[in-house]
């Protein structure tokens, strides 16, 4: 044993202190907050579930459906990308691989504002005219998130048990079979957890999204930043934390 | 080389040279018309406050991931699995979300100065650390600190206990075991767990924003008011593109240092 009885005690008497003052407390307080009726004293006071009332409906309801619907589309459409960038990376020499890792990964590297700039930059003129769409924003999310779709694939493929599909190949299936019927289904359990990282992060994407977003498709993290900025923290207490329920879900759900 | 290698890269290969490798050379394009604003106080200011907090943002979150990491793997207890599970799903929530959680805990009207106000009454003593960068710098530690918590639980999980309980046989005591054992094996980690911590915090946009702290501005919350304020794009680009390439450097150097310490893993 590394620590006597006494350390130990001490040790973890610490740990609870620091893990109370950085995330228990303050997330307990996010929750009460958006189940209080008022908080006008130290502490809130009533129970409510009035501020998610207005969840489906209205600006609140118009947020979540732009969030899931942004997430739904550029997570899939980056699932994709990444598992056929990530095929096409396992037949590289490792030299090759590495290269293909460095600029694949180097996608979650550059500045989100700084992607939102470059989109609005690019696609204001000719000969591409996204500025304003839905697209544009879906485009963001979709770069944004790709980086996670790709390693989740690399890392399944790495794993993928030696010669399957050759010996799939030796019985005679094509490319497309061996792919659809061996390659992919191996690999599901990686790309679901993938997939579920690529539309959480997307979800709780705020800086590129606040460039892009053109009027009517505020997705979440617009619609509580709104809120909070002037000042209705109840509701953006609720508004979040119905986000990080959802996000939990997901990750429970698609984790397996 | 098999030939159906190249032709399955060409997707993504294209797909994003065309949706963002185009759209960044335009930036660099663009961001010789506005070299100018590179010159100026706000841009230096906001480059200070980035690289401090950044560099802030990442000691604090080491140091702290190492004592939770130290307590999980070496001293666990009953609740310690969940809480160190919970610490890892921070990674996928929002950032704004622990912002807005640190407000009802320790801002103006949060439960810390309610209850100041309440014991010592309203011209008592207040605290007031939240809309400064302290605040973006404690923010960020919790929301950055399972980054290198994660390679950190898997170093240690990977130190041979034999060797430990051999140590205390000898009759080490736990503050040499540490010194000697458990933190030299901890350095990997610790270090590509801080790279990428470094890159995040550069990069963080959320965190200052919903702090709104008066004169915190950092990098990329001045791209974005250049650009969606004054729709000044030259300016908004040329930062944007320093911005860039320190991001990338760092990105680079992270690899590097992954690929040294870790040659065989896919990172």
């Amino acid at each position: 044993m590394l620590f006597t009885k006494l350390e130990r005690r001490a040790a973890i008497g610490v740990f609870l202190l620091l893990f109370a003052l950085t995330y228990g407390v303050p997330y307990a307080l996010i929750l009460a907050a958006s189940l209080a009726r008022s908080w006008n004293g130290v502490l809130p006071s009533g129970i409510t579930l009035g501020h998610f009332a207005g969840i489906l409906g209205g600006a609140d309801g118009a947020a979540l459906f732009a969030s899931v619907a942004t997430a739904a589309m550029a997570s899939l459409a980056a699932l994709v990308l990444g598992v056929t960038a990530a095929l096409g990376a396992r037949d590289l020499s490792r030299r090759g691989r590495a290269w293909a890792d460095l600029i694949f990964f180097a996608t979650s590297a550059v500045p989100t504002v700084s992607i939102g700039l470059a989109l609005l930059v690019a696609f204001s003129q000719p000969p591409v005219l996204l500025n304003g769409t839905i697209a544009i924003v879906v485009l963001a999310h979709a770069l944004i998130v790709f980086a996670y779709a790709y390693g989740g694939a690399r890392a399944g493929l790495a794993q993928l048990p030696d010669g399957v599909e050759a010996m799939a190949e030796s019985l005679g299936a094509g490319r497309a079979t061996r792919l659809f019927r061996v390659t992919l289904p191996l690999l599901m359990g990686h790309l679901r957890a993938a997939l579920a990282l690529a539309i959480a992060m997307s979800m709780g994407e705020l800086a590129a999204t606040a460039m892009l977003y053109p009027p009517g498709w505020a997705t979440l993290p617009l619609r509580i930043f709104a809120l909070s900025d002037r000042g209705d923290v109840l509701n953006a207490a609720a508004l979040t934390s119905v986000l990080a329920a959802m996000t939990f879900a997901l990750l429970a759900a698609l984790r397996k | 080389m098999r030939k159906p290698a190249t032709a399955l890269l060409a997707v993504p290969g294209l797909a994003l040279a065309g949706t963002l490798g185009y759209p960044l050379l335009l930036v660099l394009g663009t961001a010789r018309h506005g070299m100018a604003v590179l010159g100026s106080a706000a841009f230096l200011a906001a480059l200070e406050h980035t690289v401090g907090i950044a560099l802030a943002a990442t000691a604090g979150s080491m140091a702290l991931a190492l004592v939770f990491a130290l307590v999980l793997a070496f001293a666990p207890f009953r609740a310690s699995r969940t809480l160190g599970r919970f610490a890892d799903t921070m990674i996928a929530l929002p950032s704004f979300l622990t912002v807005l959680a640190l407000t009802f805990a320790y801002g103006s009207a949060g439960v810390v100065n309610g209850a100041l106000a309440a014991w010592f009454g309203h011209g008592g003593p207040r605290l007031d650390f939240l809309y400064s960068a302290w605040g973006v710098i404690l923010a960020e530690i919790t929301i950055y600190m399972p980054f290198v918590m994660r390679p950190l639980l898997a170093a240690f999980e990977a130190i041979d206990r034999a060797q430990i309980e051999i140590a205390t046989g000898l009759g080490g005591g736990a503050w040499v075991i540490l010194r000697r054992v458990v933190l030299p094996a901890a350095v990997p980690a610790l270090l590509a767990g801080g790279s990428l911590c470094l890159l995040l915090t550069l990069n963080e946009f959320g965190v200052v924003l919903f702090i709104g702290a008066k004169g915190v501005i950092t990098l990329p919350l001045l791209v974005y008011d250049k650009a969606i304020q004054e729709f000044d794009y030259p300016a908004a680009c040329a930062m944007a593109a320093v911005n860039i390439a320190l991001a990338l450097a760092l990105f680079a150097a992270y690899r590097a240092l992954l690929t040294r310490l870790m040659p065989d893993a896919v990172h």
